[in-house]
């Protein structure tokens, strides 16, 4: 394996979720401990399965593994972090001010901000320790989700300006007070992490087009903010001996290897490994010590016998999705479970069966959705593109409220514009233009605000409720978008996830989230199964089964309502084949293939 | 020289970006707090959200919050003294309290003697 050679002091796995980023640190930790080294193996994801992997509990503290000599562990939940931070803050003045200035002010932190730069801190804490860079020969980081890492890295850089250059107040440096007494620890931090005799970014992909344009965009981004030096994983790539004849298999294999044949320019120029997709689940010490050995074949010969799975199909969904005829269906979710394939499907059902639907998609590669464009007369298609969208906002803003300001005003707001909150906002916007449309129509959206524009959306539903409060008797009726993601009569919010353990996990907090904005998702969609679409290869079958734990948690634990969609052997693009996966009239047989692919 | 002490309500940011709709008064304070420090003007902002303690340990501020409340902000303190409450200073008034010159090509001055704004100053 490319990536492990030469190994500098800090390694940072990055990759979208279910993209095996976890399994992969720690098989990376476990083989460099066993090889003698003193590891460190850290998580910054807020839904880190690490000790679950290992079988044991660690927390916020370095935390030896007993079954693993030189390997300790430790957990960075950011928003203990930024409870730990809010408490540091609002602790002093509690019962000193008075409690509604105290709330106000608790508010103000609950923030996506705050939460950031708190994990933040104590990610630089862990780069610039003298302690840990004595106890350890390496730190390995399984960081969390792209978007969130790329703002977490791009912060020191942004920092450094704002000292070097004594700019005027960014606003997202905001929340980290006493700034100048850090400066050496973010400076330094930054040093590190641009170095790559020190750092090593690893981006982690699996063979699949949408993924491999993730890691490419993610490679691109960290590129541009000098992380030069980075490695490529593509993991739980099907090797053709696995097929063994099984249509769906075989099918998949061909997919894949389309996939990488076309992997964007971008990626072919780095180091890149080749990690194969194994039958057993990452979980545990023996396989963990499997996944990174090359060329060891487990023994496949048993094949598993699978209990037919009865589950509603996302057609049976539907059924009981058209209610009045329009309202307003989002599909949420973390990035790679097919959100936008599901939303698209879900559009072609209710428009075939004659309702006007307007699909709209913020998927930056949402071909798939153009596709659709004209088939169905009374399907809509549109885009919220988030660049154009920020660019749009950020010049209303300049030309509106930045139009009296002199060239120094100007240039400070435009400064200010370019925080991570403004794409946040004016995404919003673009979203709250489109859902207005849910009174006379279906919108179905594969674009679902971020928690921290959920809090936005809660700042205008909490300012309105108030104001209802006070103009209560005088009848005056309004709605916020807030209001109406909350009424379930008017939205529908579908979660879309992966049969597998992290998608699951990530799905359940992303529901979590939902519930504490007094939001409650409607239905569970589990998407590409292999349980559901009964391959026959023994690694598929074996795959397929270990699935079941998962849909078994899914269905007696998380949802009210759900539908298994099964992996498809053809890409699920155009009006015919996405009305296919919408039906799934024989689960438990294999699912019909075209005369090519079984020619083939 | 005259110091200038700015208490901000509870704020993300003190552009006021953050908000769902941009507010006007604090993008063009944050635009004059530029400009005057640009002129050598000292002054200093808490943002009641991240430096609470400032609130607490200045007795007229933790005086005035405990009457009127987070809702009566931003305060505003020149050498100590209460000089504004409740609006953000325009940049002439900024300009007044540190004895700083307005120069009669900013655009700013054209804009404080407008409409409904009354600055006795203009």
């Amino acid at each position: 394996m490319k990536f492990l050679e030469q190994l500098p002091n800090f390694l940072f796995f990055t990759g979208k979720g279910g993209v095996g980023k976890t399994s992969l640190a720690c098989a990376t930790a476990v083989q460099l401990a066993d090889s003698g080294k003193r590891v460190l193996l850290v998580s910054t994801d807020p839904a880190s399965n690490v000790g679950q992997v290992f079988g044991i509990t660690i927390g916020n503290k370095i935390t030896p593994f007993d079954s693993v000599p030189r390997l300790s562990g430790l957990e960075i939940d950011p928003q203990a972090a930024a409870q730990v931070y809010r408490d540091k803050i609002v602790g002093p003045v509690r019962g000193v001010l008075p409690e509604n200035v105290v709330k106000g002010i608790e508010e103000q932190l609950s923030g996506a901000c705050t939460t950031e730069i708190a994990a933040f801190d104590e990610f630089t804490a862990l780069l610039t320790d003298e302690v840990i860079h004595r106890d350890f020969d390496h730190v390995i980081f399984d960081t969390a989700p792209t978007g969130h890492t790329i703002r977490l890295l791009q912060l020191p850089g942004a920092w450094s300006g704002f000292l070097d250059e004594g700019k005027g107040d960014a606003s997202c440096l905001g929340p980290l007070a006493g700034l100048e007494k850090q400066r050496e620890k973010y400076k330094s931090a930054v040093e590190a992490l641009s170095d790559p005799n020190r750092t090593r970014l690893i981006l982690v992909t699996r063979a699949q087009a949408s993924s491999l344009r993730e890691a490419n965009r993610t490679h691109d981004e960290l590129s541009a903010i000098g992380f030069k030096r980075q490695y490529l994983v593509v993991n739980g790539v099907l090797a053709q001996a696995d097929t063994k004849e099984d249509p769906l298999a075989l099918a998949v294999w061909r997919r894949e290897q389309a996939a990488l044949g076309a992997m964007p320019d971008g990626l072919k120029t780095l180091p890149i490994d080749f990690v194969s997709l194994k039958s057993f689940n990452l979980v545990g010490l023996p396989a963990l010590r499997q996944l990174l050995v090359e060329g060891v074949v487990v023994s496949q010969d048993a094949v598993v016998t699978l209990p037919p799975l009865q589950a509603p199909d996302l057609a049976t969904l539907v059924d009981s999705l058209v209610g009045e005829g329009h309202g307003l269906i989002m599909l949420m979710g973390k990035g790679g479970v097919g959100k936008t394939t599901i939303a698209a499907a879900v559009a072609v059902e209710l428009a075939s069966r004659g309702y006007p639907v307007h699909l709209t998609t913020s998927d930056p590669a949402a071909h798939l959705a153009e596709t659709l464009e004209g088939f169905l007369e009374n399907l809509t298609v549109s885009r919220i593109e988030p660049h154009a969208e920020t660019e749009r906002y950020r010049q209303h803003v300049m030309e509106t409220k930045g139009k009296d300001l002199d060239t120094q005003g100007k240039a400070l707001l435009e400064e200010d514009l370019r925080s991570p909150c403004t794409e946040e906002i004016a995404v919003f916007q673009a979203f709250s233009r489109i859902i207005r449309e849910a009174g006379k129509k279906f919108v179905v959206m594969d674009t679902a605000p971020t928690g921290h524009t959920l809090l936005l959306l809660d700042a205008t539903g909490a300012y309105h409720r108030e104001t209802a409060r006070q103009l209560g008797p005088s009848g005056i009726t309004f709605t916020t978008p807030m209001m109406q993601l909350q009424d379930s009569k008017k939205t529908k919010v579908l979660i879309v996830t992966l049969a597998e353990n992290t998608p699951v996990l990530e799905a359940a907090g992303l529901q979590g989230d939902l519930r504490r904005a007094d939001i409650e998702p409607w239905a569970w969609i589990i998407n590409n199964s292999l349980a559901m679409a009964n391959p026959t290869s023994a690694l598929m079958r074996q795959r397929a089964s270990n699935e079941l734990e998962q849909i078994d948690a899914v269905t007696k634990q998380h949802a009210k309502r759900w539908a298994i969609v099964p992996l498809q052997a053809e890409e699920p693009i155009g009006v015919k084949r996405l009305r296919k996966l919408a039906r799934h009239t024989a689960a438990c047989f294999p699912i019909a293939l075209p005369s090519s692919l079984v020619a083939w | 020289m005259t110091k200038i002490q700015v208490y901000d309500p509870a704020l993300c940011c003190s552009t006021g970006i953050c908000g769902v709709d941009v507010d006007q008064e604090k993008v063009t304070f944050a635009a004059d707090v530029d400009w005057f420090k640009s002129q050598g003007g000292e002054i200093e902002r808490f943002n009641l959200a991240q430096q609470p303690m400032a609130f607490v340990e200045n007795p007229t501020v933790k005086g005035f919050l405990g009457r009127s409340g987070a809702e009566a902000l931003p305060l505003i303190l020149v050498d100590s003294q209460v000089a504004l409450a409740g609006r953000y200073p325009r940049r002439a008034e900024l300009a007044k309290w540190a004895k700083i010159r307005l120069a009669l090509t900013d655009p700013q001055q054209g804009v404080c003697c407008s409409g409904n704004r009354s600055e006795p100053s203009c």
